[in-house]
């Protein structure tokens, strides 16, 4: 096999781990967000939820989840989904396994946020909502910013974790290229994906992070 | 008709007794200052009266409105929607400012006046430079928070209460986080204000300022009033306390 070909089927993949990428941020940021809310909620109940929930996701291994996720359906319910769950099942997976992380990255984000600019709003007449909206969450963004680029960076390398659920994307044809044609070239080349991949996650980050830079 | 009024107001944290028994009513104009030792309540008194924290017994009205009622011996608040007309009668001025670091000095004015009130955006500028230039810092509406002197920043909080149009603006310890420099020109503000008519209830350590401004002072120990009256008063005060407080406090200067 050439190169050219080699690079071709691996490209097909690198789209697939773009979907598992962005799919993921676009459904657990907001997600993390409110399971952040659970866990400072006011309520016992709701809080000890989440608190299990976080403990869960990030005590048990990220690729047994995808299992988990997947193959709930059919022994827990007997509903049989199509071939076409595999896809839905892993952006699952990932969303509800991210979201705890990023939960807990909002929670420290909230509670460094000092009292008084709460308390400020408040006397000032905001309510809740538009304290948090406008005055709470800008300045928690640019606090979690480095912590959340640690987390997107990690996201890009576990895409591989995709071959549990036989899901295409890079790494599975890597691995299938290089035992088949009994080479390392297309790991070494998934590596270089992975890396530029991920200089560009920090370059965007950067300039959010120089976005924000405005204040103190 | 009193514009404030407090009556029997207790609040315990715990098993602390913060204040144990706090009345004052306020009129139109007139400037209140409170003054006593760290721990004595002042600040419990600020924030009860600013619906920061909830008083567990005594009454609380502005213009006659019951923010809170004495039922049984406990506080009851009135509804969400009363206290939130309650809210715009009064204004309050923090020890560490609290603006928000990212809006601009303009911004933090004109944020409360049009997403509370509703004012249209034009004249809650016009209102906010004319409190700037009012307050000396016609320069710095584009500076942020970050940017600004402590003085500064002191000065634009006063502004962004004052935008809201109170009735009553109070004052915990304004100028405590500055240094003395930089103290004069936040009380030089606050006496203008107060030439002006408006109505302030000051929690101060400033005791020569309390002096020349209020018309009435409150020494407060271990949350009950020790005395209340004139600067006059207070300043030639008889009680042991009050004399050792302020002969320290002089003496420091």
């Amino acid at each position: 096999m050439d190169l050219i070909t080699m690079l071709k089927q691996l490209g097909a993949g690198m789209i697939v781990t773009g979907e598992i990428f962005f799919l993921t941020l676009l459904f657990s940021l907001p997600l993390g967000l409110i399971i952040a809310f659970g866990r400072m909620a006011k309520n016992g109940f709701v809080r000890t939820v989440s608190k299990i929930y976080i403990s869960i996701m990030r005590g048990t291994p990220l690729m047994l989840q995808l299992i988990v996720v997947y193959f709930a359906p059919y022994y827990v319910f007997g509903i049989r989904l199509g071939a076409g769950y595999r896809m839905v099942a892993l952006i699952l997976g990932f969303v509800l396994n991210y979201a705890a992380y990023f939960a807990e990255i909002y929670r420290a984000g909230i509670q460094a946020i000092p009292v008084g600019q709460h308390e400020a709003a408040q006397v000032l007449g905001f309510s809740k909502a538009q304290t948090f909206f406008k005055i709470i969450l800008p300045q928690v963004i640019k606090r979690i910013l480095p912590p959340v680029t640690n987390e997107v960076i990690t996201l890009v390398k576990d895409t591989s974790l995709a071959f549990v659920l036989t899901v295409a994307e890079m790494f599975t044809i890597a691995k299938q290229i290089a035992s088949a044609q009994t080479t390392v070239m297309p790991l070494m080349v998934a590596g270089v994906f992975y890396y530029v991949f991920n200089l560009l996650v920090a370059f965007v980050m950067d300039l959010i992070e120089k976005k924000l830079g405005y204040y103190r | 008709m009193n514009l404030l009024e407090i009556n029997h107001m207790k609040k315990s944290f715990g098993d602390l007794e913060v204040i144990k028994d706090f009345s004052l009513s306020v009129k139109e104009g007139e400037v209140v200052s409170i003054i006593g030792p760290s721990g004595s309540g002042k600040s419990t008194i600020l924030r009860c009266a600013t619906l920061l924290e909830t008083m567990d017994d005594g009454e609380l009205l502005y213009m006659g409105q019951n923010a809170a009622k004495s039922v049984n011996g406990k506080s009851v608040y009135a509804s969400k929607t009363e206290l939130k007309k309650i809210r715009r009668f009064f204004g309050l001025v923090f020890q560490n400012f609290n603006l928000f670091p990212h809006y601009n000095v303009l911004k933090n004015i004109m944020d409360a006046p049009v997403t509370v009130d509703k004012v249209p955006k034009e004249e809650a500028k016009e209102r906010a430079l004319k409190l700037l230039e009012q307050l000396g810092l016609s320069e710095k509406g584009k500076a942020y928070p970050y940017q600004l002197s402590g003085g500064q920043q002191q000065r634009v909080s006063i502004a962004r209460a004052l935008a809201l149009q109170p009735k009553i603006l109070f004052f915990d310890e304004p100028t405590s986080a500055l240094d003395p420099e930089l103290t004069g020109e936040v009380l030089k503000v606050i006496k203008e204000l107060a030439k002006e008519k408006m109505t302030m209830i000051i929690v101060t350590h400033e005791m020569q300022f309390a002096k020349e401004l209020s018309d009435r002072i409150i020494f407060m120990e271990n949350g009950v009033v020790v005395q209340e009256g004139t600067p006059d008063e207070i300043f030639h005060s008889e009680n042991e306390r009050i004399r050792e407080f302020i002969g320290k406090i002089e003496s420091v200067y």
